[in-house]
């Protein structure tokens, strides 16, 4: 069973549609959300982690409604040459992606955890967080 | 009867490769296990490390002369204006300058790519540098302007010069704001988003001769992966002890150095141009001093974990930007360390803006420097002021 991760796209008009229930209890797939920011009657964006055998339908569903589905391509990489470990990223990424490993204090990344939300690539004093594409 | 050392002494056992060295890491444990008197008369010399962000960091170059020649006016060095106004074909590249065209805070917040820490950087990896240099033209000097390319091999000197380096302590900044700021201790998120410390407590130098007894001018010291020397006290050099209101001491806090060396034998390891969004450029570096265990006194204060160790908590959002004295409390490295601490009864991640596996990995080399007899201590020729000298802090007016 594949899982996949997109980022949905959301006009104001249909904030109002219990989607993710739908992709649930109609499609019957694993969703897990790695970011959400949708507010009533407003835009909004998900990045969300989809996992099951109907992920083509799905997404076909989604189309239909109107939502814009990308395949989330972007990702974050730490360039181990330049990372000095200091840990400035750790607290403010906010999934735990970035963490500091004990007793050693060595920044890891775990890429799993990440929905590239940029934050360390801005903060990063070494400039050491790169999105790829 | 109590153990002395002289530096003598223990200079004698590094060249004969029998000094005892271990790091201030390996001291803690070390001390806790077998008690002061033992470690004392055991360890020669104890090592410590720090990594970070320091600003008032900064290097003289002796460009060469040109022909005909030049009495520089103003010098740019790819692009970041380095400070000429010395001598003819001298200039001061300090570490937090940035290129005129930068657009600065102006973007809010700035991302600051480049600026006389990464050239530094640069100089020190070996890689090409843009020189351009304008002047008014004299006599004797008669040219008006150049633009070349220069290496650190190519000009004559390159001296790492940081007037205030190594901070004794730091604060452990919060922002008590509803926004997120961005700051010298990084991006700190509204309402204890998060809380940013910066020494590598139980390795920090000054922590671990927090009186001043062994570190002075002539201090010989790991700077920049080479070797260099503590040159004088560092500016705002206010040594003193942190206090809560009720007067209770929570360590020392204060101190700062100037130090000094060669660049061209230095590394770009160890020396990092650095980018703090919304603030500035600025260089990380890597600097640690050797500690002579000359006595249990020393020995004691070398040995401090990071249980015993202090870090105040100040709020970036209000406070600190206004002056405002302000101390939302004392909290620990070893808590800090931890990943959690608690501000006003609330549970904030914090984490370091200083490197601690990298302060480690300097304490590490620093004590392999010694054993193989390669580095040899350098008795200060003059302690700097400590405490007792109750220097205290002058501010502008206006």
């Amino acid at each position: 069973m594949s899982s996949k991760k997109v980022v949905l796209y959301f006009t104001a008009d249909i904030t109002d549609q219990p989607i993710i229930y739908r992709l649930v209890k109609d499609y019957d797939l694993v969703i897990n959300i790695l970011q959400a920011d949708i507010n009533p009657q407003k835009e909004g964006t998900l990045v969300v982690e989809l996992t099951g055998d109907n992920f083509g339908p799905g997404i076909e569903y989604l189309r239909r409604l109107g939502v814009a589905v990308q395949p989330l391509t972007e990702e974050i990489i730490q360039n181990e040459e330049k990372c000095v470990s200091c840990g400035a990223c750790t607290a403010i990424c906010p999934t735990g992606a970035l963490y500091i490993e004990r007793p050693d204090m060595l920044v890891k990344f775990n890429s799993d955890r990440c929905v590239v939300c940029r934050l360390c690539v801005k903060a990063c004093p070494m400039k050491a967080m790169e999105v790829r594409f | 009867m109590a153990v002395e050392k002289t530096y003598q002494e223990i200079n004698e056992r590094i060249k004969k490769g029998r000094a005892v060295v271990v790091t201030a890491e390996e001291l803690v444990s070390m001390v806790k296990e077998k008690g002061i008197t033992r470690v004392t008369s055991e360890v020669d010399v104890v090592t410590t490390g720090t990594f970070g962000p320091m600003c008032s960091s900064g290097a003289f170059l002796s460009l060469g002369h040109t022909k005909p020649r030049m009495k520089m006016h103003k010098v740019w060095l790819n692009d970041v204006p380095a400070y000429t106004g010395i001598a003819a074909v001298d200039a001061f590249i300090g570490a937090t300058e940035v290129p005129e065209d930068d657009p600065l805070n102006s973007i809010y917040p700035g991302e600051f790519r480049y600026g006389g820490g990464h050239v530094i950087q640069d100089l020190v990896a070996g890689k090409t540098v843009r020189l351009k240099a304008t002047a008014y033209g004299t006599d004797c000097y008669p040219r008006k302007e150049i633009e070349t390319e220069i290496t650190i091999n190519d000009i004559n000197e390159a001296i790492l010069f940081n007037p205030r380096n190594a901070y004794q302590n730091y604060n452990c900044a919060v922002n008590l704001t509803n926004r997120t700021i961005y700051t010298y201790m990084g991006m700190l998120k509204g309402n204890l988003g998060n809380a940013h410390y910066s020494t590598s407590g139980q390795l920090s130098p000054l922590l671990k001769d927090p009186n001043f007894k062994t570190i002075g001018v002539g201090t010989r010291i790991f700077l920049g992966g080479g070797i260099g020397y503590v040159v004088w006290n560092g500016t705002q050099h206010f040594p003193g002890i942190n206090m809560d209101e009720s007067g209770t001491g929570f360590g020392h806090a204060g101190g700062t150095l100037a130090v000094l060396g060669d660049l061209k034998q230095m590394s770009p390891r160890w020396l990092a141009g650095t980018s703090m969004l919304g603030y500035g450029a600025t260089l990380t570096v890597g600097l640690g001093i050797p500690i002579p265990m000359l006595n249990e006194e020393v020995c004691r204060y070398a040995a401090a974990g990071d249980d015993e160790l202090y870090a105040p908590i100040v709020d970036y959002g209000e406070q600190y930007p206004n002056f405002i004295p302000s101390n939302l409390g004392y909290v620990s490295y070893a808590e800090l360390k931890s990943g959690k601490i608690k501000v006003n009864g609330k549970e904030v991640p914090s984490a370091p803006m200083s490197s601690y596996s990298r302060a480690k990995e300097i304490a590490g080399t620093l004590k392999q420097w010694i054993q193989k007899g390669d580095f040899l201590l350098g008795e200060p020729v003059q302690l700097l002021p400590n405490t007792e000298a109750g220097i205290k802090a002058n501010s502008l007016k206006g």
